[in-house]
């Protein structure tokens, strides 16, 4: 090919930019690391590919899977993409620690160019790729059967926000293949990912996955917060809502409000970078003080949005294994949206170090302090939940416990980082990186396992296994805490985050010690994954499909496991709070409906995956300047919208017979299932049918 | 070409807490506490990391801020004690199968609860909230240090993968050592000649970030001769990792020394030396400039701030 064509066609692209022709020529052990899983991520598609064809299942896949536009499913398909780049980010995590423990006066495995790009991807993975898709997920398959609904405000949006984040997803994994990913932190922060100090294709990656994703959680949020204003069922009013749709709402909202303006931080520097503007450049009176104040603006609000959905699965969770309805219920609804406004009055304690005044860090470190009040409030609610109760220790029980315990822990560092002076000291270092893993893995990832192991029996119609879920669960706690409580140490040693190489001797015990913790940690995610495989073996003797193992009180109960395509045959009329409790105890559980109605539900699309794939070529196109490829997936992207609009099958009516064969069926569950107390509940006694307890 | 190495200083940072484990009295607990550590010395080392960092504060404003740490840690303890207690003793007092607890699955409100759950904490929030303004006010960066002394003026510029600190008043320069006089208050002024950085001395003060084309101040003092690390906490590429220097706090005639040795050094920093200094690059060893241009920290501002390309 002549000189002038291959840049029109392949843009800025050069073999050099494939890791595999990488390590050939520089065959160090960080290039092979880089280029293996390079390799992974090539051969694991392919692997998926051809298992596919060979079950001959892409034809399922397609029709039951990528076009629903059934919440439920797309829940799923969130939360998995959530634990495949959970399975990444953790693998690289577990590789910095390693570098860090072998690279004390020594260059240690891996390169800083490369480490640079592991300390980037980890953190934008686990917050944009696995956090937000796993509560998007959880919010997805379980609010809209909480509210009595049949399916979210709307389902079709919620296919697009789903292939947008798959498509960011994508595009992650890609950079593994192609290219580099950036090396200017999760944040991003110009000027360093500007063109003059980084000119590569990194930053691009980053810009535009990001973009793609927060698009995506806009539209999400969207959705969530018209589902739960409008699509609650007769008698659900807002103070009767279970804990979680609460949280969901004001989650719904943060996003709505907080999204944008990563979205815009994203978009200037990407015209900064692609179009030569100067927003946030040190030249031409760019100022990246505005960058820091847009990114953080977003941030902050981020911290809720991860962990509010956390705290609504605690509240569900303790409430239902401690048998005994949520204690301080106004109190958690306040404290919520407290928390959620408060949110959004801190962000500058990001960046208590960037020479403002001293008065402004007091106010914004005394707001930061305010937002442990509702925070703390919660705690005590939980607490007083258990208080009087008959605690059962599941495994999603375990979860919140440990979340209790650990949680309060990063609350107390992050009251000595509100205070500015305090956090002079320890700004950027590893007590900072020990502080929000201690937030984000109690608030955020055990929350998301007790919840996966709570709704898993609702969702796929077996429970999860006990034993497996305990070991993993002990590891995830174990190796918590040996990886990021010798951070503080360290940290308050003015040890620095992102360091690729430590030059004292007195760290190396402590790294040693995050060291072991990180592969107790990655122990912890093969036990999720065996957990995981031995409950699929083993499904037919924990089955629950009368719907309700762990006698609970909120309407998602009161149905089928794994519940029909429409939710509930006869949309639900509620009394009061916990309304599945009320009716269990009235003895009314599961009221014959006198007659079956046709059910309307959302036709497949194929608008969803075609926007998210459009979307991610537009992004490939644009990080390698193929100007030709990004043109063309916009206008694909515009033209499916178009031919969207002129779809006219939008529904698929379920006819009364087909729900009422349904219903029967279920029904017949129902006769043969013999109601089990709470004591035998981990038994193949539990079919799902509960036994009322007396009070 | 070091004028000024690190052997030639008494190690005065050796008392650390970590040395409290030395001269133990020989009681039993004590001697297996002994032979515990004896029998992992990874153990015993881990103490030093302590001598790096506030613990081991060599300056005013490490220490107010180590008093500060202390006071907000022990209410911070007092705030938590009770969630670490009762999480744990309410679960398993409650645990299902136990005989005899009082089971009243329907209550779920207290007014004393609540007053409990909310008054309190804000009351102490509402205290640390009169601590914290005082203390931000009182250790603000920006602040002068009070003395009967002017404050030594040092200029540093944030370079890859290195600093630059220009000495006006004295005429010199140096790259990756700063020396300061014990006792006598410095100010610093910081930018950027190329990405945001952040200095941190975590032995005598806070970090404040550098900017181009801004200026940010730091004000602190060393209260006892010692080398101390300083460093940059801001990842700015790959050299990052390697971005550290040495803080020699010097007794004031060892200063006035160190001054004659750097003008001795007959090393100018002319513009070749800055442009070369612009370049990417970790300098194995601090460098001693004998003169510097007037005016080169605002000259240097203001090159940050022209078209790149």
């Amino acid at each position: 090919m002549n000189a002038p064509l291959w840049p029109a066609v392949f843009g800025r692209f050069g073999w050099m930019d494939l890791p595999f022709v990488r390590a050939w020529q520089d065959p160090s052990v960080s290039e092979i690391i880089g280029a293996g899983a390079g390799g992974l991520v090539v051969f694991g598609g392919l692997a998926v590919v051809v298992l596919v064809t060979w079950l001959g299942r892409w034809g399922y896949l397609w029709r039951e899977w990528f076009t629903t536009l059934d919440h439920k499913k797309i829940g799923v398909m969130y939360v998995v993409i959530a634990f495949v780049m959970l399975s990444r980010a953790l693998v690289e995590a577990v590789l910095m620690r390693m570098q860090q423990a072998a690279a004390i006066n020594a260059p240690g495995f891996v390169a800083p160019d490369h480490f640079a790009q592991l300390f980037t991807t980890h953190g934008s993975i686990m917050i944009f790729f696995m956090a937000m898709p796993f509560l998007t997920g959880a919010i997805n398959y379980v609010m809209p059967l909480q509210i009595g609904a049949r399916d979210v405000a709307f389902p079709l949006l919620n296919a697009v926000s789903l292939w947008l984040t798959a498509g960011a997803a994508g595009l992650m994994m890609v950079s593994l293949v192609i290219g580099r990913f950036s090396t200017g932190g999760w944040t991003g922060y110009p000027p360093y990912t500007e063109l003059a100090f980084s000119p590569d294709v990194g930053p691009d990656y980053w810009i535009w996955a990001v973009t793609l994703g927060s698009i995506g959680t806009t539209l999400s949020g969207l959705n969530f917060a018209v589902t739960i204003y409008k699509k609650r069922c007769p008698g659900m009013d807002l103070m009767r809502m279970p804990m979680f749709c609460w949280t969901s709402l004001c989650t719904a909202i943060l996003m709505i409000f907080a999204m944008p303006p990563l979205t815009v931080a994203t978009a200037l520097l990407a015209l900064d970078r692609y179009l030569g503007f100067h927003f946030f450049t040190n030249d031409l009176g760019g100022n990246m003080m505005n960058y820091a104040n847009l990114i953080w603006l977003f941030g902050h609000p981020e911290v809720y949005i991860l962990i509010l959905p956390a705290f609504g699965v605690y509240s569900e969770v303790i409430s239902t294994f401690s048998s005994k309805e949520l204690y301080g219920y106004t109190s958690l609804v306040i404290a919520t949206m407290a928390i959620a406004v408060l949110s959004f009055t801190v962000w500058v304690h990001h960046f208590f170090t960037m020479g403002q005044s001293a008065n402004i860090n007091a106010v914004f470190g005394i707001a930061t302090m305010a937002i442990g009040l509702p925070t703390g409030v919660k705690i005590y609610d939980w607490i007083w939940t258990m208080f009087r109760g008959r605690v059962r220790f599941s495994v999603s029980m375990l979860y919140s416990l440990a979340f209790m315990m650990t949680f309060v822990l990063g609350g107390l560092t992050g009251i000595v980082l509100a205070f500015p002076p305090l956090d002079y000291l320890v700004h950027n270092t590893l007590f900072l990186v020990a502080h929000f893993h201690n937030m984000l893995i109690p608030g955020l990832l055990y929350g998301m396992l007790a919840g996966y192991n709570y709704w898993f029996p609702k969702a796929f119609g077996f429970r999860l296994d006990e034993t497996w879920g305990r070991i993993s669960f002990g590891c995830w706690v174990a190796g918590f805490y040996l990886a990021f409580m010798p951070l503080y140490v360290l940290g308050a040693g003015g040890m620095t985050r992102r360091s690729q190489a430590v030059f004292e001797p007195a760290f190396r015990p402590w790294l040693y010690i995050a060291g072991i913790g990180a592969l107790v940690l990655l122990c912890a995610l093969v036990t999720l994954f065996v957990q995981l495989w031995v409950s699929i073996r083993n499904r037919e003797s924990t089955r629950v499909p009368v719907g309700d193992p762990w006698n609970a009180g909120g309407l998602e109960w009161s149905i089928p496991a794994p519940p029909p395509e429409y939710n509930f045959a006869v949309i639900p009329t509620v009394r009061d709070r916990d309304p599945f409790y009320v009716e269990k105890e009235a003895g009314n559980a599961y009221p014959r409906p006198k007659r079956y109605e046709p059910i309307a539900m959302p036709a497949n699309s194929m608008t969803g995956p075609a926007l998210g794939v459009l979307g991610a070529v537009t992004a490939f196109g644009l990080v390698w300047h193929m100007w030709w490829l990004a043109g063309l997936g916009l206008a694909a992207s515009i033209a499916t919208i178009i031919a969207r609009s002129f779809v006219r099958d939008l529904y698929r009516i379920v006819p009364a017979a087909e729900v009422g064969r349904i219903d029967r069926r279920w029904r017949k569950e129902i006769d043969r299932a013999k109601p089990i107390g709470r004591a035998v509940e981990g038994t193949p006694a539990n079919r799902g049918l509960a036994e009322v307890e007396a009070a | 070409m070091p004028e000024c190495s690190v052997a030639d200083r008494p190690a005065s940072r050796i008392r650390g807490p970590g040395s409290r484990h030395e001269g133990l009295p020989r009681s039993p607990i004590r001697r297996l506490l002994r032979l515990v550590s004896a029998g992992a010395p990874l153990l015993l080392g881990g103490c030093d990391v302590f001598k790096l960092g506030v613990a081991n504060h060599a300056g005013p404003v490490a220490e107010a801020q180590w008093h500060l740490l202390l006071i907000v840690g022990a209410v911070l303890v007092f705030v938590a004690a009770p969630v670490w207690l009762l999480t744990p003793l309410i679960a398993w007092h409650y645990r299902i199968g136990k005989k005899g607890n009082v089971y009243k699955p329907k209550w779920t409100f207290s007014w004393p609860l609540e007053g409990l759950i909310w008054i309190p904490p804000t009351g102490i929030v509402i205290g640390l909230g009169f601590v914290l303004w005082h203390y931000t006010l009182a250790l603000d960066p920006y602040r002068p240090l009070p003395s009967s002394e002017p404050a030594l003026e040092i200029q540093a510029v944030a370079l890859d993968w290195k600093w630059l600190f220009l000495y006006p008043e004295q005429g010199v320069a140096t790259v990756n050592q700063m020396a300061i006089p014990v006792g006598r208050p410095v100010h610093m002024s910081l930018t950027s000649g190329t990405v945001m950085q952040s200095l941190l001395i975590p032995q005598l003060a806070g970090q404040i970030y550098a900017m181009a084309g801004m200026t940010t101040q730091l004000n602190l003092a060393a209260s006892r001769a010692g080398s101390f690390r300083g460093e940059n906490t801001q990842f700015n590429g790959l050299g990052f990792q390697n971005q550290k220097f040495e803080v020699l706090a010097l007794p004031g005639e060892d200063f006035t020394a160190w001054v004659a040795r750097a003008r001795a050094a007959d090393r100018p920093l002319d513009s070749g030396a800055v442009d070369g200094l612009m370049k990417k690059s970790v300098p194995p060893e601090p460098i001693l400039y004998s003169s510097v241009p007037p005016n080169l920290f605002q000259t240097l501002i203001a090159r940050a701030q022209e078209p790149s390309r």
